[in-house]
């Protein structure tokens, strides 16, 4: 039973799980790490994502509904982040419990928002034709083994997003000012930085990479009201396990948790791995109670 | 602070004037309903979830009770009387299905309630319906291990819908079965059920795999399917999970055309919903497909959408809650009196009915002989009906292989 090439199916299917674990988990690893913030409503974010690209390839056809799908799932996440900043987050910094809860309401509103105007029952996006296909290896040891290119390009959607998402940190104004108000918050302040401006920038990112994720999980589910709820457990994890705010930690552990459930859910049950999967973080924590990498940040210590 | 203006405080009399007029026409009404149900009407409560994740179902389960409602009452209603229908929303959450059942029997004095979908929701009002010796008409397919004497069960047992698909594999010769369900108490019953049988028909279990509910990834489901090559899939998926399912299944090249599925919980709404293109080929079981041919069927399609658009589709659970007023009211007709316990009585003796999915009686554990069918589903979403069962099949809450030395009525 256990061949090479099931083993191999596995070990793709836990990178693919972990890719959409890990566009949902970057927003919330950034605005955790960086302002404090746990974003109960992230999971919404992921959901308006979904919606907006299947609105988006109501209205356009052909080849370039899908690009153009994904491009409005992030743009219309980031405003609806941005918003969400602005209307709410920002009158609530350093108060960690009353933006749980405010968030919490906001997720709820959404959801029951969702609901009406879509309706209980989850809508569809249709992927583009070339997806349907799958490498299929018929000769030489990974024989049989068959990958749907739907997985492969999520998969190199999350690779192309964490290399941008790199790429703005290290090497953007932006970035540097991100950098530094992690760091230190009063002393990027007091250097001149507009952290209000760059916390703004940082949770509308967030939440619109997260919306990408709800595009890339339409290619492979249905879009419902509650889509966001069955993927924010494990985003939360994703974050505690890797370390608050650290990019690389996040990335080790969305690999980590999609690795460990593909595999646990071949040797057990899809139920159980969730339980095994939750007591791997439990005794991980006991050892490394700041997650896989731990990121040294004047701004954390104070909470 | 500025001082109210001559102005908002006339505004405020003129409010309070318009609530006292609006309490007051309240009142007239609750005052009147009861009068009115003295003089030449009966009361009835109409319990299903009309928000919520069920509503998408359950709300049209309602339209097919009121349906029948409207058209007994058109037709002079029962004894006499007319039915008139008191309508509470479950809101998809046991306790508010067993405190609206309460509400309904104490405060509005219905003579019967219809009702429930999920056997959480019929679970939670089994006690209210028992101390109140009331009645409850349950419409929807269930996996048995109940038999309550304040509940009538016209939903399929198991033994009419779940046992005979798994005879018409096993005719076929598909008899390497993979059961994959969500992981709550009818999937696990039903596979418990169906695992006896197949060992004991000959036939071999491929796998067994529960998908907690709303499960979205089956990534790992799929590998185990290709593992075990079974030669058919027994899907008690319920609800979107069934989307997530038939895509990825796919998308790893096994469309139902070459790994049949023959599902116990998608029909001809949840295809609609679906979209019949993902599941276009796969295989069902019920008591009732909208495709049936005869008179009364042909009339009752007609008349839904005549009341409901012509773009409403009809299921097996629609029509056991269409069928439950009508059985309701002839068993009401025969005992010659509302009282739930003499109503039970008579609906149990009153022989063969006629009804759009074929014959059907009330055996004595209160649930319903009726056919069992086994559809393929076509491009337009409606089931080719492919096989049934010899006539109707007796109900039978207790599967003698799986729950041995249990019957219903007890001995």
């Amino acid at each position: 039973m256990w061949h090479l090439p099931i083993i191999a199916g596995q070990v793709f299917n836990g990178f693919s799980v972990a890719s959409i674990l890990l566009l949902t988990a970057l927003g919330l690893a950034l605005s955790f790490g960086q302002m404090n913030v746990i974003n109960m409503a992230h999971g919404e974010m992921l959901m308006s994502g979904g919606y907006l690209s299947y609105l988006a390839c109501k209205f356009v056809h052909g080849p370039a509904a899908f690009p153009c799908a994904l491009l409005t799932a992030f743009a219309g996440a980031t405003i609806l982040g941005a918003l969400l900043e602005v209307s709410v987050i920002r009158w609530l910094y350093g108060r960690p419990l009353d933006t749980l809860l405010a968030t919490w309401g906001i997720s709820l509103i959404m959801q029951q928002g969702a609901r009406s105007i879509f309706g209980a029952i989850g809508v569809e996006v249709v992927a583009p034709h070339w997806m349907d296909e799958s490498i299929n290896i018929t000769h030489g040891w990974f024989a049989g083994l068959s990958l749907p290119f739907i997985r492969i390009f999520i998969i190199l959607l999350a690779v192309a997003v964490l290399a941008g998402l790199a790429l703005f940190i290290a090497r953007t104004r932006w970035g540097q000012w991100l950098r530094a108000v992690h760091q230190d918050r009063d002393m990027a302040g007091a250097l001149g930085i507009n952290t209000k401006r760059v916390d703004l920038i940082v949770f509308a990112l967030g939440s619109g990479v997260a919306g990408l994720a709800g595009a890339a999980l339409a290619l492979i589910s249905p879009v419902t009201p509650t889509v966001g709820q069955s993927y924010i457990v494990y985003a939360f994890l994703v974050v505690i396990v890797g370390g608050l705010g650290s990019l690389l930690g996040t990335t080790l552990a969305a690999c980590l948790v999609g690795l460990f459930s593909a595999g646990a859910q071949m040797f057990t049950s899809v139920s159980f791995s969730d339980v095994l999967l939750l007591v791997m973080v439990v005794v991980l924590i006991q050892f490394r109670p700041r997650g896989l990498v731990a990121t040294r940040s004047r701004a954390l210590k104070e909470a | 602070m500025k001082q109210p203006s001559n102005g908002a405080a006339h505004l405020r009399l003129k409010a309070a004037g318009a609530v006292a007029t609006i309490l007051s026409l309240a009142f007239c009404a609750a005052a009147s309903t009861p009068v009115l149900a003295q003089n030449g009407s009966v009361k009835v409560g109409v319990l299903q979830s009309l928000s919520g994740t069920m509503a998408i179902s359950e709300v049209a389960v309602k339209d097919a009770t009121m349906l029948a409602i409207d058209q007994i009452n058109a037709s002079g209603g029962v004894m006499g009387r007319k039915i008139v229908p008191v309508v509470e929303d479950g809101a998809s959450d046991p306790a508010i299905f067993a405190q609206k059942a309460q509400e309904l029997i104490q405060q509005d004095n219905v003579v019967t309630v219809f009702g429930g979908w999920t056997s959480a929701s019929r679970k939670a009002m089994l006690p209210v319906f028992q101390r109140f010796q009331s009645l409850l008409w349950y419409p929807v397919q269930f996996e048995g291990n109940e038999c309550s004497p304040d509940i009538m069960y016209s939903g399929a047992q198991p033994n009419q819908q779940i046992l005979p698909a798994l005879q018409w594999a096993m005719e076929k010769g598909e008899k390497r079965i993979f059961l994959l369900g969500s992981d709550y108490v009818f999937p696990r019953t039903a596979n418990y059920i169906l695992k006896k049988y197949i060992v004991h028909d000959g036939g071999t279990v491929a796998g067994e795999e529960y998908v907690p509910l709303g499960g979205t990834d089956f990534s790992s489901v799929i590998a185990k399917i290709k593992i075990s090559h079974p030669q058919i899939i027994f899907n008690t998926l319920n609800g979107d999970s069934n989307v997530s399912f038939f895509k990825q299944m796919a998308a790893a090249g096994m469309t139902p055309d070459k790994m049949p599925v023959m599902s116990f919980s998608i029909a001809e709404q949840e295809a609609h919903a679906m979209g019949p293109s993902l599941v276009q080929g796969s295989y069902a079981a019920w008591n009732y497909f909208q495709s049936l041919q005869n008179p009364l069927n042909k009339k009752f399609v007609a008349a839904f959408k005549a009341e409901y658009g012509g773009n409403s589709v009809l299921d097996d659970p629609m029509i056991h809650g269409y069928e439950d007023v009508y059985l309701w009211a002839a068993a009401a007709r025969k005992a010659g009196s509302f009282d739930p316990m003499k109503v039970r009585t008579a609906a149990i003796e009153m022989g063969w009915q006629d009804s759009p999915m074929g014959k059907v009686e009330f055996a004595n554990n209160q649930s319903l002989y009726q056919t069992a069918y086994v559809g393929q589903l076509e491009p337009d979403g409606q089931f080719k009906i492919l096989w049934q069962s010899n006539g109707p099949i007796r109900p039978n809450p207790y599967d003698p292989l799986a729950f041995p030395g249990r019957s219903c009525p007890a001995k």
